[in-house]
């Protein structure tokens, strides 16, 4: 059958048919609007806030110092003037608790900083230049990752001696091994996309399109990845303060006052009961926000 | 195939030799000797010291001297424990650390994929929270603070079982479970995702549609394809039963590798921190190509050379 010519003349166009009626929704506000009809990674994020609050001016309405003794008042129970109670040393076991997880935020947060830069440089160079120079950064993460983390940090820590700033840097040289994998992910699949292509045809540069193009669309990928980091940093701290490696005193930090609480209790369960109900509390609440960010970035891979 | 498996034993090989150099040249980084710390000591006992373990001899043949040994299997002598060496250390230690290992992995595995399967099949009710519960606490409390509380309410309040020794099979019963409980806590979820994963393909809809009673479905049809994405945590899982070992054993006083290995960083005992990081490294190496080679027989649709670039 034969179709007439007048079917194929163009619609009228309307030009009221093309405006955008509604104000264009930002990444940022993409992911925020799911995140916040996600319960759990809500009360994740108030809890957080809470604690971070709590342990950042805490401190200052206490009438307690977190490392002086006061042999006459070990061991009290949980009462009106110390609601924790006090440790085998007669020091107020909250504010320590306060000014431990200020220590653990620090450590949670510094470290992830340390990998994150580590982790862009390395990713993002092996990402964007691909070839070889990829082949070869990629063999040397494949060598690191096939030994445990923990046997570098361990022995890395033996070397450098325990301390707040070895941990820090151990922490950093460690773990910025899966930020980098999944930066260069993320620009292995970008750098094949138009607008890099358009940015390359108007002159950008390398250093420009990386920086400005290939980065900030992976940012929802970046801070997912350092939101699960945090809350394994501090895991890790803990763990090293329990073989003797972590932080040093007077300092404390939350696994510090576990491990020392540990020692005590039979006769005195409340030191380690306080510091690690905390570490909980902040690795639930951290892994609910990871999580939340993880569906509100990338809602394909929300089940 | 054989390609393949070549290249990845040269390159599991050259990681080991890598680490072991590493390792060696990290210890020897430290500034001062292991017995430094020791009281002041004369400079002729000193001197005898060093002899006796090499420490006076040019770093390349200290180097060159325990690749050696290593190559038929000889970890040189302790510094703390006078006439024992590393070998005698693992010797005593191995079969212990093996053991608990062993129980804790069975105890992960059955305890992680029934608990997996009974979330997932019953969404969204009492025992898929309950499930998920116990699997937030295993991730969320470091295992000293859960072996700690094992050890004590467990152990010394309830006298269920020994909180502390070694020697009986009831000993085991508490160091394994705190070593397998974050395990348990990983393996609980995976499998829930992917059993969900799994009972929402068209098959099982097909075998519920011919009228296969339900515990032949998740037996046969599911559960067999959700088990697969777990291969993927057995790297990390033997990695964590091996590096869980030292809490664990530090905490229950099981005289393995762990609790070992532990007091010889608090000691500083160089060649005993040496010897274990490369046998554990070695284990994990050799048990990571193990896995790799388990996969394309498990899932024939897993094709080797994908698996190279990850």
């Amino acid at each position: 059958m034969s179709l007439p010519i007048e079917m194929f003349t163009p619609v009228k166009q309307d030009s009221k048919l093309e405006t955008i009626n509604r104000p264009s929704t930002s990444l940022w506000q993409d992911a925020w609007r799911r995140f916040k009809s996600n319960p759990l990674a809500m009360g994740g994020l108030i809890v957080l806030t809470l604690i971070i609050l709590v342990a950042l001016f805490g401190p200052f309405f206490s009438d307690f110092d977190y490392a002086s003794n006061n042999l006459m008042n070990a061991r009290e129970l949980p009462g009106w003037t110390h609601p924790f109670g006090t440790d085998e040393l007669g020091r107020d076991i909250l504010t320590r608790v306060m000014f431990g997880t200020r220590i653990s935020l620090l450590i949670g947060f510094g470290s992830v900083l340390i990998n994150l830069s580590i982790g862009i440089f390395y990713g993002g160079i092996s990402g964007y230049f691909g070839g070889r120079v990829d082949n070869v950064m990629q063999r040397v993460i494949d060598i690191i990752y096939s030994v445990p983390d923990l046997l570098y940090v361990i022995l890395l820590m033996v070397t450098l001696g325990a301390g707040l700033q070895n941990i820090f840097i151990v922490l950093g040289l460690v773990n910025w091994v899966p930020m980098a994998r999944i930066i260069r992910g993320q620009i292995l699949t970008l750098r094949e996309q138009e607008f890099v292509l358009a940015a390359r045809a108007l002159g950008s540069n390398t250093s420009r399109i990386l920086t400005k193009h290939l980065l900030p669309n992976s940012i929802g990928q970046i801070i997912v990845v350092a939101a699960l980091q945090i809350p394994a940093a501090i895991f890790l701290e803990a763990f090293l303060s329990f073989i003797g490696l972590g932080i040093q005193p007077p300092l404390v930090s939350l696994g510090y006052m576990a491990a020392e609480g540990r020692m005590n209790i039979p006769s005195f369960p409340y030191a380690l009961i306080f510091p690690a109900v905390t570490i909980a509390v902040l690795m639930l609440a951290f892994n609910f926000v990871g999580d939340g960010l993880r569906d509100a970035f990338d809602p394909k891979m929300r089940k | 195939m054989a390609r393949y498996l070549l290249g990845r034993i040269i390159s599991a090989i050259f990681v080991i030799w890598l680490v072991m150099t590493l390792t060696f040249l990290l210890m020897h980084a430290i500034p001062g000797g292991p017995f430094s710390s020791e009281k002041v000591l004369p400079p002729a006992v000193m001197e005898n010291i060093n002899n006796r373990y090499h420490l006076d001899d040019p770093l390349g043949k200290q180097y060159v001297d325990y690749l050696k040994n290593l190559s038929h299997f000889d970890f040189g002598p302790t510094f703390r424990y006078e006439g024992r060496t590393v070998n005698d250390v693992f010797k005593d230690g191995l079969p212990k650390t093996a053991t608990l290992g062993a129980l804790a992995t069975l105890l992960a595995l059955v305890c992680g994929t029934l608990m997996g399967i009974v979330a997932a099949l019953k969404q969204n009710k009492a025992a898929d929270y309950i499930a998920t519960f116990i699997a937030t606490i295993g991730v969320s409390v470091p295992s000293f603070v859960i072996a700690t509380f094992l050890q004590y309410y467990i152990g010394f309040k309830m006298n269920l079982f020994p909180p502390i020794g070694w020697g009986e099979p009831i000993n085991m019963v508490l160091p394994a479970i705190a070593l397998s409980a974050y395990p348990i806590a990983q393996i609980t979820r995976l499998t829930r995702s992917s059993m969900l994963d799994v009972l929402n393909q068209d098959y099982i809809r097909t075998a519920r549609s011919k009228g296969l009673p339900g515990y032949i479905i998740v037996i046969r049809h599911a559960l067999r394809n959700a088990l697969i994405p777990l291969l993927t945590f057995l790297g990390p899982f033997f990695a964590y039963i091996l590096t869980g070992n030292f809490v664990v054993e530090y905490v229950f006083n099981v005289p393995g590798i762990g609790q070992f290995f532990v007091t010889s960083i608090g000691n500083r005992d160089y060649p005993v921190i040496l010897g274990t990081t490369i046998l554990f490294a070695t284990l994990l190496v050799l048990f990571n190509l193990l896995i790799d080679i388990a996969y394309t027989i498990v899932d024939p649709r897993i094709k080797l050379a994908d698996r190279r670039g990850l």
